[in-house]
């Protein structure tokens, strides 16, 4: 298994050793084939129920593949699901994820960027100690700022309202993004700065023409980061939303855990992989930006 | 108002200028005239606070006190695309994003020239530093060298009198820089402007400067011509900083031999007499610099021990070397350098070196008599490490 | 002449300080304002509405005597003892096997981490399902023929938190093994080849070499993942919804619960306080080292 390529070109010569299936390979790649099908059972567990018909998953095994495919519960989980008295599936809450997601990444993104590229390259006298709070801030646990948020909200009628999501959002996406962003900029060279300067570049010129142009990849880790953090809330969701307003998150986990009816497993499992639909694709699109972004990003736990 | 000396002839005055972090003084009341159409070098090792200066000339730094004037304007407190400069970094700083065109229209664009301006000023720059076919290119795509030269052109079209150069040969390889060295000073012969360059490579002052100032601690320990500043290093961080291979020194003593003064240490003698300069009173310690190239290492004769002949015919160390009468040394490493050698030896219990012919004849371990051309060595106070 | 004074300070840089008013604002009214809001309100009496009513500590007292509360705590320490050992454990290893140069690295590292890239609302529904007593591994196991098998942590109330743990440790362990592989990655490759010149066997070298260069990268990890194990909240929420009875109950509900279902804000802001003295307790000596030293001018 480990190594075809070279273990087809290796002949046997001399003492050599036949490097690619010593046992120090086959240890190490048994090893890792292991871990990943650990990794990738849940996954396949949750394929292979969402496309099961109930009577199959209440006589057989949940490894099992299925032996009749019915896209039956996806469609049902999309469009009939109920929560509560509302049973219009989770095409809700997934348009409810886009309409939170799209604004809350694109002003948080522009917000974090510019003040990260103020604190790298215009430091004013103070400019450090507000980033402390902020960066002390990511630490925070989000319970202590409940609250208060509620109240602020209110004060300027948000408060249950997706724009008012969208205002939290921003505003505890702000540390880290500021982080990442400041880091990103402290890194291009100074002199490229002062040369901008000398120039007769002012704040604005140098961040729309000389960083912005220059930063394309840490916007696309910043929209990964963001896109993935705000689509997988769910404390805020259900903090600051109303039934009709909830995130996609909040809504599936109201289907699937509600106590009334008959559970539908396959329904349950065909709603959870469309929620972590999102996540998961752009996930696998962005391959090394994504692990860029987390190193960043794991900040934010 | 502070009266500058000659404003007329000052091309930047730096006054009393001061930066300092907190508690931490980066330069401390530093004053500086450079005159009009001349070619400074700042010099000196990393961290002594030249870059440092620089920025601040430039704006680029905000200082903490004093001033600075630039063409007999007080341009302390202005933005660095106000007060008449143009500066060229060591690392480039091209804008990745832009073509050649574009990186030296930017500023022009900035200051709201028109187009057809712009189009004449990229036009004469590009014609001066023969950079007309890499107008397109992005600065990805050029060399190193080509690089800096466009990045020359983008202080060379902002038409200004002051050029600033923060180490700009660094990032180049040994052959491009002196090629390029030899450009800068072409275009300051041809321009005529004042500019302002900041190195530590010894090699690019001596050879650009009108004048260096040699800088450490963010204090300027020597301003003065090219010539001076290496045959009278006014302490002995500029003896040392400046010359290579460096110049050695020796701890001793003034001593007197037959009404002369002489240097002593370990039992060696050498004769002061023809030092170039006060040679204090007996029994002063002193420090002796002497510059591989004017110690000179000759064969033991039988007898009176001479230098002279033999394979010290090198260098002014042959005719002016005074040292005879003892001033026996053991080679202790040879290290051939192509058109010469480098000796080091033992005189007295202190390292010394000497430059030698490459065919010097010497092994390690052999003897040798020294002589010292004394007419061009520094001596200085043990204590204040000033020149005497 | 103008320019001869220095301008005045409020002045100089003003787009960065204007742009920067998002930033202060939330720096100092939410985080810090927010936050000393909700300590103050602490020591009040609130109910329905916070109320200025001070009553001292009689929330905490409550608190502390509350056995909801304390079961809260027990199960956040289970739970954050537990994941922080087995993920270092697995996650250090893992990066360990990944860094041998193998082949498909980049697609054991994918597998690995698809996880942390799902919420934990996603990730409790799919464990709950896979440790559904009726359908999931118990009844697997027992189909095969060993009848008496049980493996039912999420409704035993002693195990559940293992349960828990089982499925936050597949979520977040790929994190910790990308954090550490970078680290490993920052190793020079001279110290590999020195101790391989020196005949020390990989694993020595690993103990006493590479595991003592990395610790920046371990307590930078530490605390990343401690911050993250005091909020510890969905997962719960998703996998049992704090049951069979409050047996799964952690802080962070605990709070919830009190703030917005139980109409007892005093009681809810006491208890989140508490969750902000422990993070405090590991982030304050962390930052200490890691910015306290490097303070300059």
């Amino acid at each position: 298994m480990a190594d075809p390529v070279a273990a087809g070109r290796a002949e046997p010569r001399g003492t050599r050793p036949r490097r690619a299936l010593s046992r120090r390979n086959v240890m190490l790649y048994g090893v890792l084939i292991v871990v990943a099908l650990y990794y990738l059972l849940p996954l396949y567990v949750m394929v292979v129920t969402s496309l099961k018909g109930m009577p199959e998953i209440r006589l057989g095994n949940i490894f099992s593949p299925p032996m009749e495919i019915t896209f039956e519960p996806w469609v049902k989980a999309w469009s009939e699901a109920c929560t509560g008295l509302n049973c219009d599936g989770l095409s809700r809450g997934f348009w409810n994820s886009v309409r939170i997601t799209v604004p809350s990444v694109v002003l948080s993104i522009a917000i974090a960027s510019v003040n990260g590229y103020a604190l790298a390259n215009w430091r004013f006298r103070g400019s450090e100690v507000f980033f402390a709070i902020l960066i002390f801030g990511a630490f925070i646990p989000y319970q202590v700022m409940l609250y208060p948020i509620v109240i602020m909200l209110r004060e300027i009628g948000l408060y249950g309202t997706l724009s008012g999501l969208v205002l939290v959002h921003t505003i505890f996406g702000m540390p880290i993004l500021t982080l990442l962003f400041r880091n990103y900029f402290a890194s291009v060279p100074e002199e490229l700065f002062k040369a901008a300067r000398v120039d007769g570049a002012g704040f604005w010129g140098i961040y729309f023409k000389i960083m912005l142009p220059m930063s394309l990849p840490i916007f696309v880790v910043a929209i990964i980061l963001q896109v993935t953090g705000i689509w997988n809330d769910f404390l805020f969701g259900v903090v600051y939303t109303k039934p009709d307003t909830y995130p996609m998150t909040v809504q599936l986990n109201n289907i699937v855990n509600s106590v009334q009816g008959v559970k539908e497993y396959n329904v349950n499992m065909a709603a959870t992989i469309i929620t972590g639909l999102v996540p998961l694709v752009i996930y696998f699109i962005s391959g090394k930006l994504f692990v860029r972004g987390i190193a960043a990003g794991a900040v934010k736990g | 108002m502070n009266q500058m000396t000659n404003p007329a002839a000052t091309s930047v005055a730096v006054k009393d200028l001061r930066l300092a972090y907190g508690s931490l003084t980066i330069l401390d009341d530093l004053s500086l005239d450079i005159g009009e159409g001349e070619f400074i070098v700042l010099l000196g090792p990393s961290g002594c606070g030249k870059s440092t200066l620089l920025n601040c000339i430039a704006g680029l730094l905000d200082i903490t006190d004093g001033q600075i004037w630039i063409k007999g304007r007080n341009v302390t407190w202005e933005e660095p695309k106000d007060r008449g400069i143009g500066m060229v970094f060591q690392s480039y700083a091209l804008y990745p994003q832009m073509t050649v065109r574009g990186n030296l229209a930017f500023g022009l664009k900035n200051a709201g020239l028109p187009r057809g301006e712009i189009d004449k000023r990229i036009a004469r720059a590009a014609e001066i530093l023969q950079i007309q076919p890499l107008l397109d290119r992005k600065p990805a795509a050029l060399s190193g060298g080509q690089r800096q030269r466009v990045a020359i052109g983008r202080a060379l079209v902002r038409d200004v009198d002051v050029f600033l150069f923060d180490e700009p040969l660094s990032n180049l390889d040994a052959k491009l820089r002196s090629e390029l060295r030899v450009e800068i000073k072409r275009l300051h012969q041809q321009l005529r402007n004042t500019m302002i360059y900041v190195t530590h490579d010894q090699i690019e002052a001596l050879t650009l400067a009108d004048r260096i100032a040699v800088m450490r601690g963010g204090i300027i320990q020597q301003l003065a011509d090219p010539k001076t500043i290496y045959n009278k290093p006014a302490n002995l961080f500029v003896a040392g900083f400046i010359g290579s291979p460096a110049m050695t020194f020796l701890k001793g003593q003034i001593g007197e031999r037959d009404g002369v003064r002489t240097f002593e240490a370990g039992g060696s003698t050498i004769a002061l007499d023809q030092y170039r300069g006060e040679v204090p009173a007996r029994g002063t310690a002193v420090i002796l610099g002497v510059r591989p190239e004017h110690v000179a290492a000759g064969h033991v004769a039988a007898g009176h021990g001479a230098a002279g002949h033999g394979a010290a015919g090198h260098g002014a160390a042959g005719h002016g070397a005074t040292g005879a009468g003892g001033a026996a040394a053991k080679v202790e490493i040879d290290e051939p350098m192509g058109s010469d050698s480098l000796l080091w030896l033992r005189f007295a219990g202190q390292a010394l070196s000497a430059r030698a012919p490459a065919e010097h004849g010497f092994k390690a371990g052999d003897a040798v008599s020294l002589g010292f051309d004394i007419s061009k060595a520094s001596l200085f106070d043990t204590e204040t490490e000033q020149r005497l | 002449m103008a320019s001869d004074t220095r301008p005045r300070r409020p002045f100089r840089n003003l787009s960065a300080k204007i742009a920067s008013i998002p930033m202060i604002v939330t720096a100092v009214c939410v985080f810090l304002g927010g936050t000393l809001w909700t300590v103050v309100y602490s020591f009040t009496n609130s109910k329905l509405l916070p109320r200025l009513n001070f009553v001292g500590l009689d929330q905490y007292d409550r608190l502390w005597s509350t056995p909801r509360w304390l079961v809260s705590i027990e199960n956040l320490a289970i739970y954050g003892v537990l994941s922080l050992i087995f993920s270092f454990v697995i996650g250090f290893l893992l990066a360990a096997l990944l860094d041998q140069k193998i082949r498909f690295e980049n697609t054991f590292r994918t597998i690995f981490l698809y996880p942390f890239a799902l919420s934990f609302i996603v990730t409790g529904l799919v464990w709950q399902w896979i440790l559904n007593p009726d359908f999931g591994v118990q009844n697997i196991v027992r189909s095969l023929g060993w009848e008496s098998f049980t493996f039912n942590p999420l409704y035993d109330a002693n195990l559940v938190m293992y349960g828990i743990v089982l499925a936050g440790l597949w979520q977040g362990t790929g994190l910790i093994m990308c954090l550490m592989l970078a680290g490993l990655r920052g190793i020079d490759e001279d110290i590999w080849k020195a101790a391989r010149v020196d005949g020390i066997p990989t694993w020595k070298t690993y103990l006493y070499v590479v595991i003592p260069m990395l610790r920046p990268v371990f307590v930078t990890t530490l605390v990343i993942v401690m911050a993250g194990i005091v909020k510890l909240y969905d997962l719960v929420v998703a996998m049992t919804s704090g049951g069979p009875g409050n047996a799964s109950e952690v802080p962070a509900k605990y709070v919830y619960e009190f703030m917005f279902r139980a109409q007892n804000l005093g009681q809810g802001f006491a208890a989140s306080t508490m969750m902000l003295l422990t993070v405090a307790i590991i982030i304050i000596p962390w930052a200490y080292l890691e910015f306290g030293g490097r303070r300059r001018g």
